[in-house]
């Protein structure tokens, strides 16, 4: 491999770093329309009256819709292949208002002031409810988030709405209650993670206009624009024929925008008024308006015999969905699908729980989905296992984890196709040093500790996402690919090049990749659930594979010879014995406009039926002064098998960025609510992301396996990174101290009282 | 209201509204290098040189730039490439939304400091958030950057 394995720099690299226009934003035409909207101050309440008649006599505004405007379609804004297994609890604008910050009219003036004082200028009047605020108390609550009648589930995923119940599942293999009670040491404890906020850069957005043919244009910051064309034409009543969606460059997604968040808004008022319209969320929006991790109550039971093997794992979970039910089944499932597997010596597993409505904003996905809170539980119960069993961590965990060609209770008797696991926790205990400093080191006041955690996730959604994939080659001999997945910084339009030139055997400079524009993209689910370079890599790969082969197949009949007897070295098709060939360009010139009458493509669908894991092992080295309960991160060794790394230093930055991303999770990131279910962490000064001074150091290292059914033997890579921080940090804290956290996030105050408890 | 400045060396006249932020009056000017990424003067996307100095410009009333000089990366452009280049080859720019804020402050240290020391520069950062890379990647560039002494 030439191309596939280096490290080269992104094809957009020096474009948006030094600041060229080449985001939503930045491509809004002339004369748009600047869309608000106005927004619930309760968390549950019924509109009983609203009057805008004040607000449309504002020279400058051009339209104030309310419910009463709007179609009376439910849908979900959550971006998954159709049929969606989130619920289609939503509508454009509802009478019902279920958290502070639901939309309550939409307003489009020819300037941002003007729209804002129209804003001011509506009436409204509520009929407050009581709202669902604690999420441990949703179940049974008097007050039912989602009463209507129209709610509707594409499939059954456990939704009882009188109970505040969106989602309500079961996986057991075994029986759990037998294995527990058979088990010599068992561990009970239960877990709360935060609704954490994405935080990406660029805040949402999007603009559209009416092209020549009256069509919807829609320009959006999106990691879905396929799903986004689904869920417009639906809840706008029209075909998707008339609905195009363009993704220029995006300044992060993180999952956030694998929902559909400002696209509808800006929809209906060019819908409504002919006009461009355009939506820009400040921060603070984001923070309140949009949607979240989930947050979640985990309580899990390990246990094992006193040989040390672990013979049942059992997660009884609940999920704060907010008030509508993006994800809220999925992130919920992948609880379970990316932990029960990994401890493959077990006897039984099991995951349990319900997912439920209230009144806040929704959750949605966010990298590592599910997998992230799951993690976290259980690797912390397993360190607290550990304990107990009196061995070391890392020893536990190389006894009892799946291994490469091992299958586990929870993998349906498939085998487990490339691990390196074992050999990550290896390499992370000589990196972090380990033996010499687990569990702690005292100095004086401080002291400095070592925790660990492991971690799988997926590479795309088995037997559901499908993505394509086309490459061409042009009259002048270069090649067009194209794609449908959405590269939102992580450097995907690059690799996917990468995968391509190196099949063809040409350079990167040689391939204009055009991504991603659902009037000339082939299809694709858009880049979530850790697919891209897995799903569609191998898409591409088929694609440049079957372009290479008609090459060859074309470049022989050109030449008047079998295609059995021709070779193609990227550049010059030739005969073996050397005695014709025919240069690229010019094959392609004769394809393209001469005789050949064939312009030649190459196709590739590609759907996956396993979804094979990349692993992480993660090591955290704390220093906690034992006064204060202060927390300092010294160091944070990742150790990562995601298959074949296909470009070494974007890699490296995406296991980095993920490594703070959970860093943020663990010891930061905190979610905070008022009485009346307002956010008050709304900005960067309440709702703190780490610094640069926050992090100590992040290390990485790569072991790489070579998984079969992947591109070169690739795996994902983009969510596992988030998972470990949680645990490894929480183990750390706990050698340091002797302070257990089992709710995230670990502040100083939260140590310091544990200190004073245990005193 | 009309604002008199030197907008990366060419003298312009600025329209602005009494109320108006630099990050935005720019942003109408053309400048769309610059982005917002807070209103709170928390995240550095927005940073420009006033006077030579890296500044928050969603934080400094157009009217306030009156009669100053104003660096944006468009006008810093020879010394940026030098830099994106080293960031790019190290894949540290990702997603690049806080790439050109983040860039300003990198060449205004440069021009500030001598041979600062990895605190330093981490400090002289600190201000510039990024959601994407980790920063570790950045440092690393940072230090590449300096250490070669290009430009």
């Amino acid at each position: 491999m030439k191309i596939v394995g280096t490290g080269i720099g992104k094809i957009d690299g020096m474009s948006i770093s030094t600041g060229k226009p080449v985001y939503t934003d930045d491509l809004v035409m002339p004369n748009t329309l600047v869309v608000k909207l106005l927004r619930s101050p309760h968390a549950f309440a019924k509109i009983t009256v609203i009057d805008v008649t004040k607000a449309e006599k504002i020279p400058g505004v051009e339209c104030v819709l309310t419910y009463k405007d709007v179609p009376n379609v439910r849908f979900t804004v959550a971006g998954q292949s159709y049929p969606e297994p989130s619920p289609y609890d939503r509508l454009i604008l509802d009478q019902i208002v279920r958290y502070v910050g639901d939309e309550v009219a939409i307003i489009a003036a020819v300037d941002e002031k003007t729209a804002v004082k129209a804003m001011k200028l509506i009436k409204v009047e509520y009929e407050v409810f009581e709202p669902v605020l604690d999420f441990e108390t949703a179940q049974g609550h008097a007050s039912i988030v989602h009463p209507e009648d129209d709610l509707h589930c594409n499939f059954d995923i456990g939704t009882s709405k009188e109970k505040n119940i969106v989602s309500s599942q079961k996986v057991e293999f075994g029986d759990i209650e037998e294995e527990l009670q058979k088990c010599d040491v068992v561990v009970e404890e239960t877990y709360y993670t935060q609704a954490q906020a994405h935080c990406m850069m660029e805040t949402y957005r999007a603009f559209n206009y009416l092209d020549h043919m009256g069509r919807l244009v829609v320009v959006s910051s999106t990691q879905i624009p396929f799903h986004v064309r689904r869920k417009l034409a639906r809840a706008l009543e029209m075909p998707a024929s008339k609905i195009r969606v363009i993704k220029p460059r995006i300044g992060g997604g993180f999952g956030g925008k694998q929902t559909v968040v400002v696209e509808i808004f800006t929809a209906i008022v060019t819908l409504k008024t002919g006009k461009p319209a355009k939506l820009i969320y400040d921060r603070e929006e984001t923070f309140t308006c949009t949607n979240s991790r989930h947050a979640m109550r985990l309580t899990v039971r390990v246990g094992a015999d006193t040989e040390g093997y672990i013979r049942a794992v059992d997660i009884q979970g609940l999920s704060d969905t907010g008030a509508y039910g993006e994800h809220a089944s999925t992130v919920f499932m992948v609880v379970g699908q990316k932990t029960l597997p990994l401890y493959n010596k077990t006897k039984a597993v099991r995951f349990i729980g319900n997912v439920v409505y209230t009144n806040k904003m929704p959750g949605g996905a966010f990298r590592g989905y599910g997998a992230t809170q799951g993690t976290f539980a259980l690797e912390a119960a397993v360190n607290q296992l550990a304990e107990q069993l009196n061995m070391d961590p890392a020893e536990l965990r190389l006894k009892n984890l799946i291994k490469q060609g091992e299958t586990s209770l929870a993998y349906d008797g498939k085998l487990l196709g490339s691990s390196t696991l074992h050999r990550c926790i290896e390499t992370g205990k000589e990196l972090i040093g380990w033996d010499e400093k687990y569990p702690k080191v005292v100095n004086g006041r401080k002291v400095r500790a070592v925790g660990m955690a492991v971690t799988m996730q997926g590479s795309g959604i088995a037997g559901i996402d499908t993505a394509s994939a086309e490459v061409r080659l042009n009259d002048d001999g270069n090649y067009t690919l194209l794609i449908g997945s959405t590269d939102m910084g992580t450097g995907s339009d690059t690799i996917l090049t990468q995968m391509a030139a190196e099949i063809l055997e040409t350079t990167m400079d040689n391939i204009i990749v055009n991504a991603a524009d659902t009037d000339v993209s082939p299809y694709d689910p858009g880049s979530y659930a850790s697919s891209t370079t897995y799903v569609t890599g191998m898409a591409v790969v088929k694609a440049a594979e079957e372009l290479k082969q008609k090459i060859v197949e074309h470049g022989a009949k050109l030449l008047e010879v079998l295609p059995e007897d021709i070779e193609f070295d990227g550049q010059v098709v030739s005969t073996l014995t050397g005695e014709k060939e025919l240069s690229l360009a010019k094959l392609a010139e004769l394809m393209v406009l001469g005789a050949g009458n064939l312009q030649l493509v190459g196709h590739g669908t590609y759907g996956s039926p396993v979804s094979p894991p990349p692993f992480i092992a993660g090591f955290a080295e704390v220093e906690v002064d034992t006064e204060t309960g202060k927390i300092e991160l010294i160091d944070y060794v990742a150790v990562v098998d995601c298959g074949t790394v296909v470009n070494p230093n974007l890699a490296r930055i995406q296991v980095e960025g993920g490594i703070v991303q959970g860093i943020g999770l663990a010891l930061y990131e905190d979610v905070r609510f008022g009485e009346k279910g307002q956010l008050q962490t709304n900005n960067f000064m309440q709702y703190k992301i780490p610094c640069r001074k926050d992090i100590g150091v992040v290390r990485v290292a790569f072991e790489e396996s070579f998984e079969p059914t992947g591109p070169f033997g690739a795996k994902s890579l983009g969510e596992v990174v988030v998972n470990t921080p949680a645990p490894a940090i929480v183990h750390a804290v706990y050698n340091a101290v002797g302070v257990r956290i089992n709710s995230l996030p670990i502040t100083s105050e939260k140590v310091f009282m544990g200190m004073e408890k245990n005193k | 209201m009309q604002i008199e400045v030197i907008l990366n060396d060419k003298p312009v006249v600025l329209h602005a509204e009494m109320d108006e932020f630099l990050a935005d009056t720019l942003r109408k000017h053309g400048m769309l290098s610059i982005r917002k990424g807070c209103n709170t003067s928390c995240c550095g996307l927005c940073t420009v040189w006033l006077d030579g100095k890296p500044t928050l410009s969603c934080n400094v009333l157009s009217i306030r730039a009156n009669g100053r000089k104003i660096t944006t990366i468009e006008g810093a452009a020879k010394e940026a490439e030098a830099f994106a280049e080293v960031l790019v080859a190290e894949g540290a720019e990702q997603c690049g939304f806080c790439s050109p804020g983040f860039i300003m402050t990198v060449i205004a240290m440069k021009h500030e400091l001598v041979n600062p020391t990895e605190a330093e520069i981490i400090h002289y950062l600190t201000g510039n958030l990024c959601r994407c890379t980790g920063y570790m990647g950045q440092l690393r560039a940072v230090k590449t950057y300096l250490e070669a002494n290009i430009i």
